[in-house]
């Protein structure tokens, strides 16, 4: 190979010969485990790809996955849907938001059910779309509800960066975006999920360097791998967690060298930085109440944040989940989904009780599309 | 929502700020407004997550551990080849049908 294809990148890190050589080098590895590997893959992205290629088939007993909360759509509270529901609901109103949000349900609702009754809610691919909408309809409101970890965050800054710019005035935020070192923290500091590794989503890491998961070998004591999405990346990432483990040590390392940095994009942490700061508050589905665990745009933008300026049509009182689901446990990394009374019976994919099963990267929804792979 | 797949710039346009990529074959227009001016040039292979570049991805890293991973699987079917010859004669059956 003299120079790198595209195909490369695409089959190079998905190549079946590749992935069976890692595996045979991970159960080779795991011999020296004096204990067995907890592994927390934090992402959402990562469940999926260990659920699709039927990784956990491939490990040796002594290696289990833990399944992190790293699913925006997944931990999203009910009072929140029922928010972007209220907001919708208003007159001369577009609320705008990425795909995965419209089928989540909320305490009555979900976003779907509300577009088939003739609310005007859109999906986006983009959320510079938004922007577009907006222009092309100065007579109404538009409200992107901004979800999502490190990943999403600069994109939403950028959107209101170029709002500025341009002088779009009828353009409102309404913001959900949430940080993974203190989910991370306080599923830890919890103390009955057990777990002794993680393998961190790598593009949270783009955005935001590998440096913010540099305090966690230190305060857990457990090695912290940085690893890309494609199944060789994840398994290079499981070996190089075994290894530190057999051999005693506990540090961050980066498996997916080939994108992230330490330092991570720092254009894109200035923007961040410029427009949103911490929320002393955010409820976390399934986990509770984690402070400064999310972001929220800064004081002098408030005339653009909906939860400001639409204050009086927002329910504040905080709703649990359905009591037959357990995804709240999930999330936290001590149940898998089998575990559910209602997976895969009154809860799957097309019906949806809880958050786990609505998204593609929620753990229930992986485990449901891909049992058959792992038999 | 996190999975991105790589891709190849096709072309650049500073005026809107703007780059067309090719992902798997498929052509799109992606912002740069996360990249430093001037940073993302035809040819390059960038990360593409929401419609933005994220980042570039870093070719003779890729290519290193792709390489690696050869290495590695070529000393494999060596070591496969040589236990099934070394099997193959220690083999206690030689000869009987």
């Amino acid at each position: 190979m003299s120079e790198l294809k595209l195909k490369d990148l695409y089959d190079g890190f998905r190549d079946p010969a590749t992935i069976r050589m890692l595996s045979a080098q991970i159960g080779e590895a795991a011999k020296a485990l004096h204990e067995p590997l907890r592994i927390m893959e934090v992402c959402g992205g990562h469940t999926h790809t260990i659920m699709k290629y039927g990784l956990p088939q491939l490990l040796p007993d002594n290696i289990d996955f833990i399944h992190g909360p790293g699913c925006p759509v997944c931990i999203m509270p009910k009072e929140r849907i029922d928010h972007a529901i209220a907001l919708a609901r208003m007159d001369d109103t577009i609320l705008v938001t990425l795909g995965d949000m419209i089928r989540v349900p909320g305490s009555q609702s979900s976003l779907a059910v509300e577009r088939a009754a003739g609310r005007d809610i859109r999906p986006l691919y983009t959320p510079m779309d938004a922007l577009k909408i907006a222009k092309e309809h100065p007579d109404k409101r538009v409200i992107f509800f901004a979800i999502g970890f490190e990943t999403t965050t600069p994109m939403t800054a950028a959107l209101l960066h170029a709002a500025i710019a341009q002088k779009v005035t009828n353009l409102y935020f309404h913001i959900n975006h949430v940080l993974v070192p203190p989910a991370i923290d306080a599923i830890m500091s919890d103390g009955r999920a057990k777990i002794n590794a993680f393998i961190g989503p790598s593009h949270v890491s783009v955005i935001t360097g590998a440096k913010i998961y540099a305090p966690l070998p230190e305060k857990y004591g457990t090695p912290v791998v940085v690893c890309g999405f494609e199944p060789v990346d994840v398994m290079q990432g499981i070996l190089m967690a075994v290894r530190q483990q057999a051999e005693g040590r506990a540090e961050l390392e980066i498996e997916y060298s080939r994108s992230v940095t330490m330092e991570g994009n720092v254009k894109a942490q200035q923007l961040i930085d410029t427009y949103l700061r911490a929320r002393s508050h955010f409820r976390w589905r399934g986990i509770g109440d984690i402070p400064d665990s999310a972001l929220e745009l800064k004081p002098e933008f408030a005339h653009l944040d909906a939860e400001k300026v639409f204050a009086e049509v927002l329910p504040t009182e905080p709703i649990d989940d359905h009591k037959l689901c357990i995804c709240g446990t999930i999330l936290k990394g001590l149940a898998k989904p089998m575990e559910c009374k209602v997976f895969g019976t009154a809860c799957t994919p097309n019906t949806p009780l809880g958050s786990c099963m609505v998204s593609s990267e929620g753990a229930c929804n992986a485990y449901y599309r891909y049992a058959g792979v792992l038999g | 929502m996190c999975l991105s797949i790589p891709s190849k710039v096709v072309s650049v346009d500073r005026e809107k700020n703007t780059a067309v990529v090719d992902t798997m074959g498929v052509k799109r227009e992606a912002g740069l407004d996360l990249m430093e001016e001037g940073s993302v040039n035809v040819d390059d292979y960038v990360l593409i997550h929401i419609g933005f570049v994220m980042n570039k991805i870093d070719e003779e890293d890729a290519l290193e551990s792709l390489k690696v991973y050869h290495e590695i699987l070529a000393k494999m079917d060596e070591e496969e080849r040589s236990r099934v010859v070394l099997e193959d004669d220690n083999c206690e059956n030689r000869g009987t049908p």
